[in-house]
């Protein structure tokens, strides 16, 4: 059936696709978020307009990430049903309602305080303001929860039964079911790192305004918030990714073999292979360079333990090792990369030198992008390193999906790869534009309408708005000298 | 299996509710967006665009809520209809895309404002044919055989679908310009009462030529509003609807503000009830009933505990969001 395999994997490659151009926008958007949150907290706290005009700053561009998240998510949330629709029959009664639970209390909550979050300020005054910001945040790690779940269930299912047409059905307890074995290490491992993301690329804007002027308070201000987090959680993700690999090596054994390149058991201790070209046909790593019995000291804590290797796993049931093999060191090599970002900035902290060192700036700024590769190649380790199960160990990806023809999958691929480098490639553009702007004081917010920034100073309330509404004299900006900030 | 039957039924009106709730609130935002290129360039656009760039994400959700509802509580119905209708669906995928960020790139960008005001239109133009057009697919039936979609390529593309998809269209359309009288003032009003007056009267028209051909065309439907019984439940339906249209074309005359808009939603409130009668209890005809496409009595319990405690607390914050932004749009849009 060749017809049928092209379908297939033409579906593959349009969800792979779709989701990992979604995926860019909410790594960034989950820790944006809060990182809004958190200026407009340091504001109403010290009442510092810097913190304000760095929650102005990073609006704008929250607004445009946002938006692009929003619109390639709904495509996801119909994508299940268009392509997978026997993966959708079947495991429906399970998932599905932790889907519609990620609606309910994550996506209306979202959406319902974006719009004062973007333009309501001044209709609700600060601290009302400040509680739709939360909302949002909260809503993005919600929304985390639930898909994460989601996607858990399908690596480590339990807590259901098979009925008699063929569905996956809930079992006694929906506990199991949400917090199946993987979800906790996926939930924390994926958070920090968008939050992580997000630093990142906070980071590398006060990093490249830095280089151009290193007097910048709001360029010192997020590049120190940014290394602050690189300093402190990095490390801590790196101590969580371990112990989501150990937790796969437990349910996903040949996930484990084909990261490690592990095509052989190891019967008294396995090297990590840091390097090597994985050979499916000959099932083994040709020119592979590793520290002997590492892996075995890193997955068991014992440097001569026994590791068995894809040898012992049956042909058809092995993912496709290179893949997994690369991006799984592509992540890894970020994160260590990052590491050393962090330690680098605490040693310019004590040096008393973080914003006036050259070479730690242009470092960061190479950086910036760096935790949207990640996450992407960190994705890939894992749902490659599932197959060939849509379900592991349940429902076969070949099995599961929608009785169409290739030439109608290949049209709507081909669709989507056009209208996605179109459209988001211009939203990025944009993105980046603002980003180039430098942040400064009397920072405007969500601009609308033809007459540029309301609210700066010079421009007179029209008859529309109230001068007696308090909130609104802490909007207009350029009421303080840019040496005032920290 | 008596409360299972019960709780199939009350998840059958909570899909229903959702698919209801987003087709008037998408609706007038969707309708905005058929209507733009009507609008003079410069204020009235910008006018229009902010009187919903705070409320459309939320209103774009109850999408979400349907489809997801749809996949949670009759998953079989999710896994059939979007097959049938894939073309549709992507297209209305690909349309909400563009509609979507246009709410975003036309301020970055100046520049190329006309494109993304252009991306705004196409996308809604075709996001809002498609669902018309999916919703009419459904309604000539779609072939199920052994759990999965078993019909051709263009099965949903009839002069049927086209006529509930220009219907949908137009419907939005109505729902956009009642929307824009009540929230612009001067020109950019009257202009939008123009505009609702011609779509409200597209809109009837349709909305009638969809139910001749319901009716003349299809059997069992003919039966469901033709035969005693039935007739006594259904009649009631376009009598109301006759009704309310004469008070929306007399509320434009009268230059009402508000008014139009809530007689819009009740026009569709009345099309909705319309599709009720036609279909129930099948989510799928011919051959699917909400019982058959059903997820078990456990995955609908636990979702009912979800919906009952957060669907007031959604309904009351989106009304909060709302009311935060009440009153006519300034020139000068919300900052």
């Amino acid at each position: 059936m060749p017809d049928g395999l092209d379908a297939l994997l033409l579906a593959r490659i349009q969800f792979a696709f779709t989701v990992s151009f979604h995926f860019i926008f909410p790594a960034f958007s989950i820790g944006l978020a809060s990182y809004l949150a958190v200026l407009e907290a340091l504001w109403l706290k010290t009442g510092k307009p810097l913190y304000l005009d760095l929650f102005k700053y990073w609006l704008k561009i929250f607004a445009i990430a946002f938006a692009m998240g929003v619109v390639s998510g709904i495509v996801m949330s119909y994508q299940f049903g268009t392509n997978w629709s026997v993966f959708s029959d079947k495991a429906g009664p399970v998932i599905g309602p932790l889907m519609a639970y990620e609606v309910l209390t994550a996506f209306f909550l979202e959406a319902g305080f974006l719009g004062v979050m973007l333009f309501g300020m001044e209709k609700v005054g600060r601290k009302l303001h400040f509680a739709a910001t939360c909302m949002v945040a909260l809503g993005t790690f919600i929304s985390a929860f639930w898909i994460l779940s989601v996607n858990s269930w399908m690596h480590t299912p339990t807590g259901f039964v098979t009925g008699a047409n063929g569905q996956l059905l809930p079992g006694e307890s929906w506990w199991e079911i949400v917090f199946n074995p993987s979800f906790p290490y996926r939930l924390v491992h994926t958070v920090l790192a968008a939050y992580l993301t997000t630093a990142f690329v906070v980071g590398g804007v006060g990093a490249w305004h830095l280089l151009k002027d290193r007097a910048n308070p709001h360029a010192r201000k997020m590049f120190s918030m940014a290394m602050w987090m690189a300093a402190i959680v990095v490390p801590v993700q790196i101590f969580a990714g371990d112990l989501h690999g150990l937790n796969t090596m437990e349910h996903q054994p040949q996930k484990v073999m084909a990261m490690e390149g592990h095509y052989e058991s190891h019967p008294d201790g396995a090297p990590l292979y840091l390097f090597g070209i994985p050979n499916d046909d000959e099932q083994r790593l040709d020119y592979a360079v590793g520290i002997p019995k590492l892996s075995s000291l890193i997955l068991k804590h014992d440097l001569d333990a026994p590791l068995a290797g894809l040898d012992t796993i049956p042909d058809d049931e092995q993912p496709p090792v290179a893949v997994v093999f690369w991006s799984f060191r592509v992540m890894v090599g970020i994160g260590f990369a990052m590491l050393g970002i962090g330690l680098w900035s605490l040693f310019a902290r004590w040096r008393r030198r973080l914003y006036d060192w050259p070479m730690l700036h242009k470092a960061a700024l190479a950086m910036g992008p760096s935790g949207f590769v990640a996450v992407i190649a960190g994705w890939i380790t894992t749902e490659v390193g599932r197959q060939p199960y849509v379900v592991y160990n349940i429902l076969r990806t070949a099995d599961a999906a929608s009785p169409l023809d290739a030439p109608a999958v290949a049209a709507s691929l081909l669709a989507f790869v056009v209208v996605y480098f179109a459209v988001f490639g211009a939203g990025v553009w944009y993105i980046l534009h603002l980003m180039r702007k430098a942040p400064k004081p009397g920072e405007y917010g969500v601009k609308r309408g033809d007459k540029g920034p309301i609210r700066t100073a010079g421009i007179t309330p029209g008859p529309t708005q109230d001068p007696s509404d308090a909130s609104r004299r802490d909007l207009s900006g350029s009421k303080h000298e840019p040496g005032d900030a920290p | 299996m008596s409360v299972n039957v019960d709780l199939t039924t009350v998840w059958a009106f909570i899909i229903a509710f959702a698919v209801f709730a987003y087709v008037v609130m998408d609706g007038f935002d969707l309708g905005i967006g058929i209507l733009f290129p009507t609008f003079e360039v410069g204020p009235e656009r910008d006018r229009a665009m902010n009187s919903i760039a705070p409320v459309w994400d939320g209103n774009e959700t109850w999408l979400v809520l349907g489809g997801g509802g749809l996949f949670a509580a009759f998953p079989l119905a999710y896994a059939v209809i979007l097959p049938a209708t894939y073309p549709l669906i992507i297209a209305m995928l690909l349309g909400l895309v563009f509609r979507g960020v246009a709410f975003e790139y036309r301020w970055r960008d100046p520049g190329h404002r006309r494109y993304w005001d252009a991306a705004f239109t196409g996308g809604s133009l075709i996001a809002a044919m498609a669902q018309g057009m999916t919703l009419g697919a459904l309604l000539q039936g779609i072939e199920v055989v052994d759990r999965a979609y078993a019909g051709s390529w263009f099965d949903w593309l009839t002069p049927y679908t086209l006529l509930t998809g220009l219907g949908t269209v137009a419907g939005y359309a109505l729902l956009g310009a009642a929307w824009l009288v009540w929230k612009l003032d001067g020109e950019s009003q009257h202009h939008a009462r123009q505009l609702a007056k011609r779509a409200a009267w597209a809109t009837l028209v349709l909305m009638g030529a969809v139910s001749l051909y319901n009716v003349f065309l299809n059997a069992e439907y003919a039966a469901r509003w033709l035969t005693a019984p039935e007739i006594f439940y259904a009649a009631p339906v376009p009598i109301l609807t006759a009704v309310v249209a004469v008070a929306m074309l007399r509320a434009l005359k009268a230059e009402r503000h508000s008014k139009p808009f809530w007689l819009g939603i009740a026009l569709f409130f009345l099309g909705m009830a319309g599709l009720g009668v036609t279909m129930w209890p099948y989510v799928v005809p011919p051959g699917l009933t909400i019982w058959d496409a059903a997820a078990p009595e456990r995955s609908q319990v636990f979702m009912l505990v979800g919906v009952a405690i957060t669907l007031p607390l959604i309904i009351a914050y989106t009304a909060w969001a709302y009311w935060v932004f009440r009153g006519k749009v300034g020139h000068e849009g919300y900052h």
